[in-house]
């Protein structure tokens, strides 16, 4: 990385016989990132921000809170409570179970290959996302899918007699996790790799137990990495459409369905509701973010 | 010792059974469209169907002129904050890692009030004008991608010395960034490319919501109307991410081993 004295701008070239470059430097290097900013400006910034303006207004543009009042509607407060309820369990699910297979393949004394083969699989299935993962479950979990014919002809269990179907909150749930669980390998495995073999081999010839190494030494460094990346994780499952539209399409009353729905037909019969339900979005993505961030950054200082 | 052993083996099979029975299960499914046996007849029906190659290419040119926009727009930024104004960095990878905070459907409602037929820029009022604006909705969604990829390659070589030599050979800056610059960190570019065709290929949000005719919301076409066509829908998706993923680590590998060699 640059080190500070680098990163004044007319320090190499003046020095190196180029003045008259180096004059034009100062009003020349803004127009080098113009592009990027206002390419970020165009596409992501005013396009957020002028829904987040359009959340504080009514139809006439007058300013209001009615549509923040409005969120509270028992309809609206049920679909982020679902919505909610599931990217938490996939996230919780997600990065309990990310964290077992990443720490079975690093630590768990397994042959060579399992490593790599996990982490290129990790990849690929953190992004076979969407629509094709909801056929994938619906040929697996559906009515007709291969798990429920196998289990009602050689185990005699009737899984849609239970109540389950795939439609539902348990059914989201475990699609979900078919992309949580490989982000989360990828996620924490530098903290996994950030365990010292000294740590443990201290803890050992001190007399600890497996145990005592993972509650008193391993964990505690660990955990804000798990908890930051299980963050991460509902942030992820909290704005995710295509999955849970090509699987349920409107059956399940979740935020990103009922804003999809919102969009293509104005279903709320009021545009400025459906700018307030973005912003609950965004804040609710935005929140679990940060904390996210933030214990990155007390998981790096824990390293160091 | 021994024990976690036995443990990692479990949950090594328990992981491998989770992941791999919906995948076995679709391509089960996938063959039985004809009743009296397994066959191909799905695959046969959905590769020649006219909706399937039209959009699919359309997709594929998206996700192609995405690669080259977003590469065009990234690696002139990244290179020049590191060379120039490292001090921007924060603020420009804050602004990259911005779409993994904001959900698509949040940014393309906002594309949908900004650029609407009666607006200022009427970016929705003819297909080309919703293309271009498609194609930047893709280019925002691969910004984290692209960005930290060339971001990472960048500082693995010493920009400034390269630029400098460049420099006092009298090379002009299309030069240094065409010819210098870009060589340089090709692999890296190269992996961010394939993972933005993984994202952008299949994507639907954005392409359902602009109302243009991709491979995502034809896969969800499919998916509500037909049977069997779907499962080998998925199929070919999960080869195309796969065919990505593997490219990425070919490319990586190769990097790695003329970096080696040097």
């Amino acid at each position: 990385m640059a080190t500070s004295s680098e990163s004044l701008p007319q320090d190499p070239a003046s020095s190196r016989g180029q003045t008259r470059k180096g004059l034009t430097l100062s009003s020349f290097n803004w127009l080098g990132v113009l592009p990027f900013f206002l390419f970020a400006l165009m596409f992501l910034i005013l396009p957020t921000l002028t829904l987040m303006v359009g959340a504080f207004q009514d139809a006439n543009g007058h300013f209001t809170l009615a549509n923040i009042g409005k969120l509270f509607d028992s309809n609206i407060l049920s679909a982020y409570q679902i919505s909610i309820e599931v990217s938490a369990a996939s996230a919780l699910g997600g990065s309990v179970i990310g964290m077992l297979l990443a720490l079975a393949a690093i630590q768990g004394g397994l042959p060579q290959w399992i490593r790599p083969t996990l982490m290129t699989f990790s990849g690929v299935a953190s992004n076979f996302a969407g629509v094709p993962l909801s056929f994938a479950f619906l040929s697996t979990l559906g009515r007709m899918g291969l798990v429920t014919v196998l289990l009602r002809t050689y185990a005699d269990i009737d899984l849609y007699g239970t109540g389950f179907t795939i439609l539902s909150f348990l059914g989201l749930t475990l699609t979900y996790l078919y992309f949580q669980i490989p982000l989360m390998v990828l996620i924490v495995t530098p903290a996994i790799d950030g365990l010292r073999a000294e740590w443990r081999e201290a803890c050992e010839s001190l007399g600890g137990s497996g145990f005592h190494y993972w509650w008193h030494i391993a964990l505690p460094i660990l955990w804000p990495s798990i908890l930051g990346s299980a963050l991460l994780l509902f942030a992820n499952a909290f704005g995710a459409v295509a999955t849970a539209y090509a699987l349920t399409g409107s059956s399940l009353n979740i935020v990103p369905i009922l804003l999809y729905a919102q969009i293509r037909g104005d279903v709320l019969h009021d545009q400025n509701l459906g700018y307030a339900l973005a912003l609950g979005m965004v804040v609710i993505t935005g929140l679990s973010n940060a904390g996210y961030i933030w214990l990155r950054s007390r998981a790096e200082r824990g390293r160091e | 010792m021994k024990t976690s052993r036995i443990g990692a083996w479990v949950a090594i099979a328990i992981g491998t059974l989770y992941f791999l029975l919906p995948l076995i299960a679709t391509f089960e499914f996938s063959l039985k469209m004809n009743r009296d046996g397994y066959s191909f007849e799905a695959y046969k029906v959905v590769l020649s169907d006219p909706g399937f190659q039209a959009t699919f290419g359309y997709s594929t040119l998206m996700a192609l002129l995405t690669i080259i926009v977003g590469i065009l727009l990234v690696v002139p930024t990244a290179y020049w904050i590191q060379l120039k104004l490292p001090r921007l960095r924060p603020v420009v990878e804050f602004i990259t890692l911005m779409p993994l905070v904001i959900p698509a459907i949040v940014i393309v409602f906002g594309y949908l009030k900004l650029y609407n037929s009666s607006s200022w820029l009427p970016l929705t009022g003819n297909d080309r004008a919703t293309d271009f604006l498609l194609m930047c909705s893709y280019v925002t969604l691969a910004l984290p991608y692209l960005y930290r990829s060339i971001d990472t390659g960048l500082r693995a070589i010493d920009v400034r010395t390269l630029t400098e030599a460049a420099e006092s050979l009298g090379a002009s800056w299309p030069n240094i960034l065409f010819k210098v610059i870009f060589p340089n960190v090709k692999s890296a570019i190269l992996s961010g490319a394939f993972l933005t065709f993984a994202v952008v290929i299949g994507e639907f949000t954005m392409a359902s919501l602009l109302g243009r005719p991709a491979f995502g919301p034809y896969l969800q076409l499919i998916g509500a109307n037909r049977a069997y066509e779907p499962s080998a829908l998925a199929i070919i998706a999960f080869l195309v991410t796969w065919a990505s993923m593997g490219l990425i680590q070919v490319f990586a590998r190769n990097a790695r081993g003329t970096r080696k060699s040097a």
